[in-house]
């Protein structure tokens, strides 16, 4: 489908929050660097993970091949109806 | 810079001190553990030292101790456990004659004591063994015939008529003795033997088991009483009975003095038990009383002993009034040593305090790094590879996040992740209990626990983002696909299968993970193998471009500019210009083709396969494109290629010959003396020593290239691992969910509640024990290898020694291994 701005803009800001908002934000202390990389590297990991998990589906080039059984299934549970006809 | 960053700066330092405070200021500095002593004697014999005679009074007590420690355990006493807080210092040389008083006069008790109880013991079991002769005898003695036979009878008057005929009559004798129930059969053989048939012997078996003798365990023993005729077969008899270590007892023969007999063993018996039940009581009082004390005598020992093995290492100043020592220390640590020292003489009382005396030197110093619980089990994990270099830049900082994430990559379920979560919590909130446990095996889980709670957590993440719970999928936005055919053509039996089209059935990008309707779909490998690939080795061109980094960080360290520009640059040009374009392929891939657009060439079906892309690239080949398709992705890319690729090739040549021929220019003109100078602080890779000849430099150097090369392209395939391991992780999970678990689902109504509780217990030992456990060792380990080949070669040297400080905490330790 593309990308959608809101959950790119979501998720960017949140792991930005996470590390540099978290980073300025941690008391002064022996462990500040400490914790300062291990929240800038959690970010950056996380961030990334999630930008190629949605990058890889947001121009998908294939298609799920369900069972019929499976469309029934999914038609019922998660409110999918099978057009008429 | 922070305290991970690298490892801290140490000093060499020389102490000063007054032969009387020495002892003191040692203690003190070994409270605080921050020293590590050099032994200045190494050439000294230990016989010659200086404080050998101290060394041997402090074995001796360790002696003493053990022998205590050991009649303690022999009577089960248990010893009551210090905790830290209650650790004795080392004691002072008042306390220590008082020690040494107090451990002698205990061991000589107990050896009193043991020697005692041995004889008592020992009285015992005779009287006891006397005690069922005479009852078990009463059998022989009392039929007529042989009373009249009996030649111990005494004589009745000196008529010497009956004299003659008694012994006319031949006059019988007997021995009476306890022999071993075993023995018998033989000893009676012996007997038959030597006697020729003419001895009588009759045995009655002692019931129950006799006391402990020699053999130390109790047996079965018997009473014999043999009859015989003559005193040579007596006296042979006697020989026999001392062979076969048969007791022998004086047993009257008449029924009356065996009556007052019986009476006067018993009376004694009683006696000695009595004695022997004190006895026990004195002993338990004793080992009591030291039970208290030995934890602190053992820990006090321990310490001396050690003071004095220190001590040994300093040497005497030439006007002999002073010892000097030499040691490294952090430099943080320095006024930690002062006050030390200052408390020492303060301690002893001495009048002129020890001093310290930083001394510069070009020796390579000891690494330390100081970590706290948190960061201890990832910079083991980091020292299991290698010691790091003095001041080199330290890869645990990193390792903290970056090896729970790599793990979680591999093994991306959040119900496992729970499961990880929980053990780890309870191992870190239990975690005062649990330290004192001392097996093996819980020791390694138990030092690891904070590495395996991140790893819980990340494997929390990135399941969610894996869309994976114990091999079934969560629907919390609602997926992205809709489903496009009518009814009739999917109650149509003819087609089991049905494909959804993205340009159709795809509405939105489901935007956390994975869409759920994968875990439905019967091509959901393809589409997850095609996104793993991608996703490890663009995490893995990452990790070895932030690991290349690292070495610019390790030069600037070192002051070598030159290798900057001669090593880095072309490094990391070479893998940026050919792997991170190979990354940046991935993401314009993942970006410009899709279902939707109007243009041909940008369709699923005209989309390249960026490994042949690359391929193509590096061995400027083309490849014919299908029909409406483009070669290339975008404009100029060829041109690009091209470019990349020969720039790529001309970073070769500069990595082999760029830093040879620049220590060939910097070179002064050598002199045909080599000096002796310790070579500088730096490893194999990058510290030549002046006198190496050239050709090791461009043999060193080409060793270097050709390695960097190979390793970038199969070090990059071998990131592929996080794929191939999640894959197996999510596969053994479904096969686990779809061949056990639903299996119970099979059932109806009670019989169901009960298969499924059945079901449920095998399916989780399996899920726990199989993928648990054994993945998560296996994940482990790849990620272990991810990092320490992977990552630390690009910029490790790993050439230094740890910091082993002088601690007293490290000494008791270590004596509680043994």
């Amino acid at each position: 489908m593309g990308a959608a701005v809101l959950p790119i803009l979501f998720f960017t800001s949140l792991w930005a929050a996470v590390g540099i908002g978290g980073s300025i934000i941690t008391p002064h202390g022996p462990q500040r660097q400490l914790i300062q990389c291990i929240l800038m590297l959690t970010a950056g990991c996380c961030w990334l993970f999630w930008l190629c998990c949605y990058m890889a589906q947001m121009n998908p080039l294939i298609g799920p091949r369900l069972s019929r059984r499976a469309i029934q299934i999914i038609a019922d549970s998660w409110n999918m109806p099978i057009k008429e006809g | 810079m922070g305290d991970m960053f690298r490892s801290e700066k140490m000093a060499l330092v020389q102490l000063y001190v007054q032969p009387e405070a020495a002892y003191a200021s040692i203690a003190e500095l070994g409270e605080m553990g921050c020293v590590q002593f050099r032994d200045l004697n190494d050439q000294v014999n230990a016989f010659q030292r200086r404080y050998v005679s101290e060394v041997r009074r402090c074995d001796e007590m360790e002696r003493r101790v053990r022998y205590i420690e050991g009649q303690l355990r022999k009577d089960d006493i248990k010893m009551p456990h210090l905790s830290a807080e209650q650790e004795p210092a080392a004691p002072n040389p008042r306390e220590i004659i008082d020690l040494e008083a107090q451990l002698e006069k205990t061991e000589n008790e107990l050896h009193e004591m043991s020697s005692n109880s041995a004889s008592l013991n020992a009285n015992f079991r005779h009287m006891q063994e006397l005690k069922s002769v005479l009852e078990n005898t009463e059998g022989f003695f009392s039929s007529q015939e042989i009373m009249n036979l009996d030649s111990n009878r005494p004589m009745e008057s000196d008529d010497p008529a009956a004299l003659q005929s008694a012994a006319q009559r031949g006059q019988l004798s007997f021995v009476a003795g306890v022999i071993k129930l075993e023995r018998f059969f033989s000893f009676e053989r012996m007997l038959w033997r030597i006697s020729r048939g003419n001895i009588f012997l009759r045995r009655n078996d002692i019931s129950g088991l006799c006391e402990d003798d020699e053999a130390g365990h109790p047996v079965l023993k018997t009473v014999f009483v043999a009859f015989f005729q003559g005193e040579q077969l007596k006296q042979r008899i006697k020989k026999v009975c001392v062979g076969y270590h048969a007791e022998v007892y004086p047993c009257p023969s008449s029924a009356a003095e065996r009556a007052d007999m019986i009476k006067d063993v018993n009376m004694r018996i009683e006696d000695l038990k009595m004695v022997i039940n004190q006895s026990a009581d004195h002993r338990n009082r004793v080992l009591s009383t030291a039970a208290k004390h030995l934890a602190r005598w053992t820990i006090m020992v321990k310490k001396m002993k050690a003071i004095y093995h220190t001590l040994n290492y300093f040497n005497p100043d030439v006007t002999g009034k002073c010892l000097i020592g030499e040691g490294w220390v952090p430099v943080r640590d320095l006024p930690t040593v002062q006050q030390a020292l200052a408390r020492g003489a303060k301690i002893s009382e001495s009048s002129i305090p020890a001093f310290m005396n930083v001394i510069s030197t070009n020796e390579q110093p000891p690494t330390f790094t100081r970590t706290n619980k948190f960061t201890s089990g990832f910079q083991n994990l980091i020292d299991s590879y290698g010691m790091a270099s003095y001041r080199e830049v330290n890869p645990a900082l990193y390792t903290c996040i970056t090896f729970p994430f790599l793990f979680a990559v591999m093994f991306g379920d959040m119900g496992h992740a729970l499961v990880l979560i929980a053990f780890a919590a309870f191992l870190i909130i239990k975690e005062r209990q649990l330290a004192s446990i001392k097996e093996e095996i819980f020791t390694i889980f138990f030092g690891g626990r904070y590495i395996i709670l991140l790893m819980g957590l990340f494997s929390l993440y990135t399941g969610l983002i894996y869309n994976d719970v114990f091999s079934k999928s969560i629907n919390i936005f609602g997926s992205g696909w809709q489903n496009q055919y009518n009814t009739s053509t999917v109650i149509d039996h003819s087609t089991p299968y049905l494909t959804m089209r993205p340009k159709i059935s795809n509405f939105k990008t489901y935007p956390v993970g994975v869409d759920p309707i994968w875990q439905l779909a019967d091509n959901k490998i393809i589409f997850l193998n095609t996104f793993k690939m991608k996703l490890s080795i663009i995490f893995g061109v990452f990790h070895m471009i932030f690991g290349v980094c690292m070495s610019v960080v390790n030069f600037i360290h070192y002051k070598k500019y030159a290798s900057i520009i001669l090593e880095f640059v072309p490094q990391v040009l070479f893998l940026l210009l050919l792997f991170g374009y190979m990354v940046f392929m991935m993401f314009f891939k993942w970006a410009t083709y899709n279902d939707n657009s109007t243009d041909q060439s940008l369709s699923p079906g005209c989309a390249p396969s960026i490994l042949i892309l690359f391929i193509n690239m590096m061995l400027f080949g083309h490849q014919e494109p299908l029909d409406g398709c483009k070669e290339y992705m975008f404009e100029g890319q060829d041109m690009i290629q091209t470019v990349f690729v020969i720039v790529a090739v001309i970073c070769i040549p500069w990595m082999l010959l760029g830093k040879p021929l620049y220590i060939k220019a910097t070179r002064p003109k050598q002199l045909p003396a080599p000096n002796h100078a310790a070579a500088p602080s730096g490893g194999h890779g990058h510290g030549h020593g002046d006198n190496e000849p050239m050709s090791e430099v461009y043999i060193q150097q080409a060793i270097h290239t050709i390695e960097y090369v190979l390793s970038t392209i199969s070090h990059t395939a071998s990131y592929l691992r996080l794929w191939a391991l999640s894959l197996a992780h999510a596969q053994l999970s479904e096969v686990l969910w779809n061949m056990v678990f639903s299996n119970g689902f099979g059932f109806s109504d009670y019989t169901g509640c009960i298969a499924v509780f059945i079901v449920f217990g095998a399916w989780s030992v399996l899920t726990v024990g199989i993928l648990v456990l054994i993945e998560g060792l296996s994940a482990f380990l790849h990620t272990l290898r991810l990092h320490w080949v992977e990552f630390m070669s690009k910029f490790y040297e790993g050439a230094g020694y740890a910091f082993a400080p002088f601690s007293f905490k490290q000494v008791l330790e270590d004596g509680g291994e043994n």
